[in-house]
């Protein structure tokens, strides 16, 4: 985690070069708590794209666990920031594996996320474990997201199943699940082709892809991840839900959070639809993937903000 | 989830004075409601606030012109100045008088260079220019591969060479370019973080090397506050000449858009709006304003709101209806005021709120003329007092309007409905038109 947390940190101190930041000098020291501290959680808040109500929302039950809890310290009011962010966030949950036969996993999102990238990560991460892993290259419709995937599936040694650019996705799926059955395999990470959730004849392939899964194998697909840019604003909300809606989503995987985006829209996500963030991407490489924390998350919310006046 | 700018509007406006100017009470008021749908839009907080006080300090005092409301007064200044901050349609690219012209894409990983540089050199092609695309993202895993499919299909050439660096690879593309003929070159650049050190030195290795006409910086339309940080310091290392705007197409308020142009002062020149080669679209101030305002629209409707109605008649009824005189007769008269503004399911796609709704509710030209009909059929007195009409004068109505009395029946029941919802909202004149979701109507705020 030091890795991330340096990382993080590096990319604040950056921004900070751009934007003064108050934020950081009214959180340390002696200060005593007032209103101009508030204001400024606040926006610390909304600035990490957290959306204006989440932000006041949280802020207003700061305001409370401060007057219960009788603090009068700015630097006890942010530990219990921290601590509602992590609360809101939930308890950090691991991947849903099948008891018996392959685990499935139906990775999905807009266009341009990191879905095959974050498939390349976890096949390694699978791998790692000793799984045997296979591949599907659920993406007939982008332009070499076949050959991106496979380039992935030598990187992690996975093997993948594909058929030609333009072939159904679902048929993809199908292919994929008999040769996971037939070669014992452990684990089937299924790409999608990246889609914007307003998209109905889109989202309507979509849901096919999940029926022909679940046609196969009861219980699977026993993940389905929804892959979010940590650059994201609001919209990000309106992605959770309709992919919510359409393919019932399990988890959520963060990813880009090695640029100065804090990805706090998670936040506002969990008060529309409760889906718990289960990974992180925080980088390019095959092992830039890291289990969700949300106190670490929370941390690093504000992390940076410290060093504001130095 | 948002609730549209103007919207909100009309409700802080409801709780303020009618008329005249615009006092700083007034548009303290109002600015809240602004500052939060900019934020909600995802423009950037500092962004927001700068813009903020800039309109504050126009709206503060101005007249409110005859025919609009103080909200719709508001709006109109919130709205031009939104446009006039993202600058005219300039979507331009600089043709160099020396070939070939250099264009060149940066950006974000994802934000969609590979497909943009494609759309672009496809475009071009259609313009009789001769594009040569330049595979610069070494990196990405089959990124040159997917722009060597993408100029298949569009039948522009690929310059790629492997084993090389991106700066290498892009000079070598000049001379390639001078040899067959090329007159434009887009170079396509991997994906990168504005924090990147190596790679945004990269970046400026290339355009060292090639000293492009365009540096083109890629945005997602749907990132978020961290958009000001990206382009500004993409713009610090690079100086930007524009900026494309992708996946508009989405439902993303876009206010990205507006924190870019605040941030680098850098023309947005196009907007991707697809994921087929042909969704390339110019982009349009104006209709981006109405957007992170979440307000469909507005702009023209308050336009022909204005050309339309007659102010002095729009505050009798006003009155009507505050005193709950609202009849027949002057339902009619508001409809001859709403048909003079174009065809009514354009207007009401117009209007806040009601645009997404609109799928739930079927507002038939046939049904309203048959409406009309109806009234025109009534006596004045009918009009005036409809409870008077029973069994005999239905039937008489109907086959004057050549309508059956059950459609009778039903306006007449509908327009005592009416009459009771304005009794709930004496404020705004009730469309009685759109029925919304909960059954809630959505009022016309602008036929004031
Ligand atoms: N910095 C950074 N870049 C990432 C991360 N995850 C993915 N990327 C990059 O984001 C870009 C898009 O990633 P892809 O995996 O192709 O995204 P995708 O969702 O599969 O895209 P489509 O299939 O085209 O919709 C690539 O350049 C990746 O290297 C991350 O955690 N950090
Ligand atoms: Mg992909």
């Amino acid at each position: 985690m030091a890795g991330f947390f340096s990382q993080l940190k590096q990319g604040l101190v950056k921004t900070r070069q751009n934007f003064v930041d108050k934020v950081g000098e009214l959180l340390t020291g002696r200060r005593k708590i007032d209103e101009e501290l508030y204001e400024a959680l606040e926006e610390a808040l909304i600035r990490s794209d957290a959306g204006v109500n989440t932000a006041m929302e949280l802020v207003e039950k700061l305001r409370q666990e401060a007057k219960n809890r009788k603090l009068t310290e700015a630097q006890e009011l942010r530990e219990v920031l921290q601590e509602l962010v992590a609360d809101l966030l939930g308890a950090g949950k691991p991947l849903n594996l099948a008891e018996r036969g392959p685990t499935v996993i139906l990775v999905v999102g807009v266009n341009g996320v990191g879905k095959t990238t974050t498939i390349g990560k976890l096949a390694n991460y699978f791998r790692r474990e000793g799984k045997r892993v296979i591949l599907a290259a659920g993406d007939t419709f982008r332009a070499a997201a076949i050959d991106q995937l496979e380039i992935w599936g030598e990187r992690s040694e996975a093997e993948v199943v594909k058929q030609k650019e333009g072939a159904d996705p679902a048929a993809v799926a199908f292919d994929a699940i008999q040769a996971a059955k037939s070669r014992q395999a452990d684990i089937v990470l299924m790409d999608t082709a990246g889609r914007l959730h307003n998209k109905v004849n889109l989202m309507e392939e979509l849901r096919k892809v999940k029926r022909v899964i679940t046609r196969e194998i009861p219980a699977a697909p026993h993940e389905v991840l929804l892959v979010l840019d940590a650059t994201t604003g609001q919209n990000a909300i309106q992605q959770a839900k309709l992919f919510q809606e359409t393919a019932g989503v399990t988890g959520i995987v963060l990813t880009k959070l090695d640029g100065t985006a804090k990805g706090g829209v998670v936040l506002g996500i969990q008060g529309e639809v409760r889906i718990p963030v289960k990974w992180i991407g925080i980088g390019e490489g095959m092992d830039d993937l890291r289990p969700f924390v949300p106190r670490d998350f929370a941390a690093a919310l504000f992390s940076g903000l410290d060093e504001a006046d130095g | 989830m948002f609730q549209g700018l103007s919207e909100k509007l009309q409700e802080t406006f409801k709780k303020l004075r009618g008329k005249g100017k615009l006092n700083e009470a007034d548009v303290n008021a109002a600015m809240r409601d602004v500052r939060m749908a900019l934020l909600e839009a995802d423009v950037n907080f500092k962004v927001v606030k700068d813009f903020v006080a800039k309109v504050k300090e126009r709206a503060v005092g101005a007249e409110v012109l005859e025919s609009l409301s103080p909200a719709q007064q508001v709006v109109k200044i919130v709205h031009e100045e939104l446009i006039a901050l993202m600058g005219g349609a300039e979507s331009k690219i600089q043709i160099s008088p020396k070939p070939p012209t250099i264009i060149m894409l940066v950006g974000l990983q994802g934000a969609g260079k590979t497909t943009h540089a494609a759309k672009l050199a496809s475009l071009l092609k259609k313009q009789g220019k001769h594009p040569l695309m330049v595979a610069c993202d070494i990196y990405r895993p089959a990124a040159v591969k997917q722009l060597e499919v993408l100029g298949e299909q569009i039948k522009v050439p690929v310059f790629a060479q492997a084993g090389r660096a991106a700066a290498e690879i892009a000079r070598a593309a000049v001379e390639y370019a001078f040899k067959q003929g090329a007159d434009v070159l887009i170079i396509d650049t991997a994906g990168r973080l504005h924090i990147n050190e190596e790679l945004m030195g990269e970046l400026q290795e290339i355009k060292a090397q090639v000293q492009p006409q365009e540096i083109l910086l890629v945005v997602d339309a749907m990132t978020g506050q961290d958009a000001v940080n990206v382009a500004e310091t993409f713009h610090a290392r690079l100086g930007l000449d524009g900026v494309i705007l992708t996946k508009l197409d989405g439902d993303t308020r876009g206010g990205a858009a507006l924190s870019v142009r605040a941030v680098t002062g850098c023309p947005i020149k196009f907007a991707g709006v697809g994921e087929k080669i042909e969704a390339l679209e110019a982009f349009y101030p104006d209709r981006m304003a109405s957007r992170i305002l979440g307000m469909g629209d507005v702009l023209t409707l308050i336009e022909k709101a204005q050309e339309a109605f007659d102010e002095k008649k729009a505050q009798e009824m006003q009155q009507k209806l505050r005193k709950q005189e609202f009849s027949l007769e002057d339902f009619l008269e508001q409809m001859q005021q709403l048909k003079k503004m174009g065809p009514l399911s354009s207007i009401m796609e117009m209007i806040p709120g009601i645009g997404k709704q609109l799928k739930d509710v079927t507002i038939d030209e046939k049904d309203m003329a048959h409406v009309e009909a109806i009234i025109r059929s009534m006596t004045s007195d009918e009009r005036r007092k409809p409870s008077i009409i029973k069994d005999s004068r239905k039937r008489r109505i109907a086959k004057g309007s050549g309508t059956s009395i059950q459609e009778v029946g039903r306006l007449l029941k509908q327009f005592e409905q009416m009459q009771k919802m304005m009794k709930q909202f004496a404020g705004g004149l009730p469309g009685g038109l759109g029925k919304g979701k909960k059954g809630k109507r959505a009022g016309l705020p602008f036929v004031r």
